[in-house]
C-alpha cells in the first residue's frame, strides 16, 4: 500500500491509505483532542471534540480518512473554542463535581477542560440531572450523573467483551447509556470485562467499588502530564 | 415613656459561617431575650444518602474550609468501622494523627491571630476599621508574619498527608493512601525549631493577656456549665484523635466517663428550636435545662487528667492553677487553652516526624463489613461526631453529624445573653463597641456556623435590637 502525505496546521504528516486523520496524526505525534475515541475500539465520531477542518470543511478526525494533499486545520483559536464549548456543554449536562469525584485527576473530561483552558463555566445553564446511583453489583457501581454518552463502554462491551451489557436508550436529548437489565447486578458484568476497565470510561461513571481514593492526589494520570502528552512525546522521540 | 427596642447584629464577623444576633430590650431598656441565630442551611446529612461509602470522607469534609481535616478524619473513622477495621496499621494511624495535629494547629493559629487578636490587641471598643488582621500586621508585623508562617506550616503538614492543603484525600476506609517521603519529612523537620519557639511565644501572649485582664475575663460571660470531650481511654490524657467520651459537671464531678463513643446516642440527644438551623444537644439524664454542655479547647483543659507532652502539660497546669484545679469557666480563657493545644500539636508533630513508622508501606487494613459506623474526633472547636449507616450495596442510608459548634449552641446563646445583659441593659444609646462585646463572646468559642448547620454560603453576621412589640430598633450589619 502506498504512503502519502498531507498537512495538519501546515506540518507535513505521513499517512498510509485507510488511515483516518487522527490515526495518522497520532502516529506522527500530533495530538488532536478527543473523548469518545479510544485505542482498541472502533471509531464513532460522536463527541465531535476531534473536529478539524479538512480542506475547509468540518469533519470528525477520528472517522475522516486521511487523503493525499489534504490541508487539515486543528489547533486554531476558532476550532479550540468550538471544542471548549462542546466540553463545557458536557459539564453542564451532567453532575461533574470534580472536588468530590473519585475520577478527578484520572478524568479525561476534566483533563480536556484543562487542556482547552476551560477553567470555569461561562455560558450554559446546568441541567443538574438526578439519576440514582446503581450500586447493586458487588464490585462495580454506575453513577450515570457523570456519563458523557461517549459510548466507549457500549463498543467495548459489544465488540471486545461480546456481551452487549451497555447500550443507548431514549431519543434526542433524552438519550442516555443504560444496561441491558433492570440493574447492573442482573447483568453478567464482571471486573474482568474490558468495558469495566478504568481506561474505557473516561469519567467517573463506571466505578470499581472500594478503590476510589486509593491513588493519592499528585500521583494520578493527569496530575503528571496534560492529556495527549503521551502522543505528543512521539514527536520528540 | 421609652419604647421597647430590638438590636440586630448582622452579620457576626470574624467567625466561620453566617449568623446574626438579636437582642430584645423591654420598655425599661433591660435585655429581655438575646439569641444567636444561625441562618444557613446546607443539608449534608440528607444529600450524602445514596452516595458510596468510600466517597464519604471526601464529600463531607466540604462542610468546612477551615477544619475539613476534622470532618475528613471523623468520617474516615466511621468508615473504618463500616469496613470492619478496628485497628489501623501504625503508618495509617500515625499519618492521620500527623494530619490532625497540623489541622488543629493551623486552625487555632488562624482563630487566635487572624480572628481574635484584633479584639485582644486593640481592645473590644477599638474603632471597627482597626479590628482586623491587616491592622495587626501593621501594628506588630513580626507577630503577624509568624502567625501566617505558623498557619502555613500546619497547611504544609496537611498537604504532606492528604495531598492538598484544603480538601485532600489522604484518609480512606481502613487506612491512608500514602506514607511520608523522607524528603518531605526533612523539609518539615527543618521548620520545627521556629515553630516550637513561636508556639511558646504565642502561648505566652495568650497567657499574659489572660492574666493581665483577669478582672474583665473573670466576669465576661464566665458562667459554669458541663463539659465534654474525648480523653485517652486508658489514662485520661488529652487525645485529639481518638479516645472515650468523658463529661464533667461545672464543679468537675463526673457525669459519664470511659464511654465508648459509639454509644454516644445513649447519653446525648438533640433539641430543635424554631428560630435556628442549629440544634441544641444535651445530656439525656440531666434534661435540656441542666444537661447542656460545652466542648472545645477550654472544655478539654477541664476534662483531661493531663497532657502527654511536657511543655503543653506545664502550660495546662498553669492554666488550671488559676482555678485551683477546678474547671475554668471564663470563655476568654479559651484563647489560652487554644495556645496550650498549639504547643501540644507542635510537640506531637516533632514526635511523629521522628517516627520511622511514617515511612511504612502497610497502609490499609481490611475487615468484615458492618452496616453502621461512628467516628468521633476532637476537632479544633471541640468534639465532633459522625454517624452513618451503609447498606449492602455500599450506599449511605443514614447520616447524623454533631459538630463542635452545635455542642456549644446553648453556651453560645447564654454567652450572648450574659454579655448583652451586662453591657447593653439600661443603656439608651447602643454603640458599635458595646455590640462588639457580644461578638467577642461569640468569637471566643471560635464557632464554625457553616459546619454547625452543615450550611453553604458567605459568613456575615448581624445584630438586631427589637422592642417589646417586636419592632426593629437598631441593627448593625457587616458583610465581611
Amino acid at each position: 500500500m502506498s504512503g502519502f502525505t498531507f498537512t495538519i496546521d501546515g506540518a507535513e504528516i505521513s499517512a498510509e491509505e485507510g488511515q483516518t486523520i487522527m490515526e495518522a496524526a497520532d502516529a506522527a505525534g500530533v495530538y488532536i483532542p478527543r473523548l469518545c475515541d479510544h485505542e482498541g475500539l472502533r471509531h464513532q465520531g460522536g463527541c465531535r471534540v476531534c473536529t478539524v477542518k479538512a480542506n475547509g470543511r468540518s469533519a470528525s478526525s477520528c472517522t475522516e480518512p486521511a487523503a493525499p494533499g489534504l490541508a487539515v486545520e486543528s489547533e486554531t483559536p476558532h476550532i479550540n473554542k468550538l471544542r471548549r464549548d462542546l466540553v463545557e456543554m458536557l459539564f453542564h449536562e451532567g453532575n461533574h463535581l470534580c472536588p468530590i469525584c473519585e475520577a478527578s485527576g484520572n478524568c479525561e473530561l476534566q483533563a480536556m477542560a484543562y487542556r482547552l483552558d476551560m477553567t470555569e463555566p461561562t455560558k450554559f445553564p446546568y441541567l443538574e440531572p438526578c439519576r440514582a446511583v446503581d450500586a447493586s453489583h458487588p464490585d462495580i457501581a454506575l453513577d450515570t450523573n457523570r456519563c458523557i454518552s461517549c459510548g466507549r463502554c457500549i463498543r467495548a462491551s459489544q465488540d471486545v467483551d461480546g456481551k452487549g451489557i451497555f447500550g443507548y436508550v431514549g431519543r434526542g436529548i433524552h438519550r442516555h447509556v443504560a444496561v441491558n437489565a433492570p440493574a447492573l447486578s442482573d447483568t453478567d458484568a464482571t471486573v474482568a470485562d474490558f468495558a469495566i476497565s478504568p481506561e474505557v470510561c473516561p469519567v467517573g461513571c463506571i466505578i470499581r467499588k472500594r478503590q476510589g481514593f486509593e491513588r493519592p492526589i499528585g500521583e494520578r494520570e493527569f496530575d503528571k502530564a496534560v492529556i495527549g502528552a503521551e502522543i505528543e512525546r512521539k514527536r520528540d522521540e | 415613656m421609652a419604647e421597647p427596642r430590638l438590636i440586630e447584629i448582622s452579620p457576626v464577623t470574624r467567625v466561620e459561617g453566617h449568623g446574626k444576633v438579636t437582642i430584645h430590650l423591654d420598655a425599661a431598656g433591660e435585655v429581655d431575650e438575646a439569641r444567636l441565630h444561625i441562618v444557613e442551611f446546607r443539608g449534608f446529612e440528607r444529600f450524602i444518602r445514596g452516595r458510596l461509602l468510600w466517597e464519604v470522607p471526601v464529600i463531607v469534609q466540604r462542610l468546612c474550609g477551615i477544619c475539613p481535616v476534622s470532618h475528613h478524619l471523623a468520617a474516615a473513622k466511621a468508615m473504618d468501622m463500616i469496613v470492619g477495621v478496628d485497628a489501623l496499621p501504625p503508618t495509617a494511624e500515625k499519618m492521620r494523627r500527623l494530619m490532625h495535629y497540623g489541622q488543629v494547629m493551623q486552625s487555632h493559629v488562624l482563630h487566635f491571630f487572624h480572628l481574635a487578636a484584633p479584639d485582644l490587641l486593640f481592645g473590644f471598643d477599638a474603632a471597627p476599621e482597626r479590628r482586623n488582621i491587616f491592622e495587626v500586621l501593621k501594628d506588630q508585623p513580626e507577630l503577624g508574619r509568624r502567625a501566617i508562617a505558623m498557619r502555613r506550616f500546619g497547611q504544609e503538614i496537611i498537604e504532606a498527608t492528604a495531598g492538598k492543603k484544603i480538601h485532600g484525600t489522604g484518609a480512606i476506609p481502613g487506612g491512608i493512601n500514602r506514607n511520608l517521603p523522607l524528603e518531605t519529612r526533612d523539609a518539615l523537620l527543618a521548620q520545627m525549631e521556629d515553630m516550637e519557639a513561636w508556639s511558646m511565644d504565642a502561648l505566652a501572649l495568650a497567657r499574659d493577656y489572660t492574666l493581665e485582664h483577669a478582672g474583665i475575663i473573670g466576669s465576661f460571660a464566665a458562667f459554669g456549665s458541663n463539659y465534654m470531650s474525648l480523653v485517652r481511654e486508658e489514662d485520661g490524657a488529652l487525645d485529639l484523635y481518638h479516645g472515650a467520651l468523658r463529661a464533667l459537671t461545672s464543679t468537675g464531678e463526673p457525669i459519664f466517663d470511659k464511654l465508648d463513643y459509639t454509644r454516644y446516642a445513649e447519653k446525648l440527644i438533640e433539641d430543635v428550636r424554631p428560630w435556628s438551623y442549629m440544634k441544641f444537644p444535651y445530656i439525656k439524664t440531666l434534661g435540656s435545662e441542666r444537661g447542656w454542655y460545652r466542648v472545645g479547647p477550654l472544655a478539654r483543659m477541664n476534662t483531661v487528667d493531663f497532657i502527654d507532652t511536657p511543655k503543653a502539660e506545664a502550660a495546662r497546669q498553669e492554666l488550671r492553677d488559676i482555678t485551683a484545679g477546678r474547671p475554668q469557666h471564663a470563655i476568654l480563657a479559651n484563647h489560652w487553652a487554644r495556645m496550650v493545644e498549639v504547643v501540644h500539636c507542635i510537640e506531637k508533630v516533632r514526635e511523629l516526624l521522628n517516627d520511622p513508622d511514617l515511612q511504612g508501606t502497610d497502609l490499609v487494613a481490611k475487615g468484615e463489613r458492618r452496616r453502621e459506623g461512628i467516628g468521633v474526633i476532637e476537632a479544633p472547636r471541640g468534639n465532633l461526631i459522625h454517624h452513618y449507616e451503609v447498606d449492602e450495596n455500599d450506599q449511605v442510608t443514614y447520616c447524623n453529624l454533631i459538630v463542635s459548634t452545635t455542642h456549644n449552641n446553648e453556651g453560645l446563646n447564654r454567652a450572648v445573653k450574659d454579655v448583652a445583659v451586662s453591657h447593653l441593659s439600661g443603656r439608651r444609646e447602643i454603640t458599635e463597641g458595646m455590640l462588639n462585646h457580644v461578638e467577642v463572646a461569640v468569637r471566643a468559642y471560635d464557632p464554625c456556623l457553616s459546619c454547625a448547620t452543615h450550611a453553604l454560603g458567605q459568613m456575615p453576621l448581624r445584630v438586631e435590637l427589637y422592642d417589646a412589640e417586636g419592632g426593629l430598633v437598631a441593627e448593625r450589619i457587616r458583610d465581611h
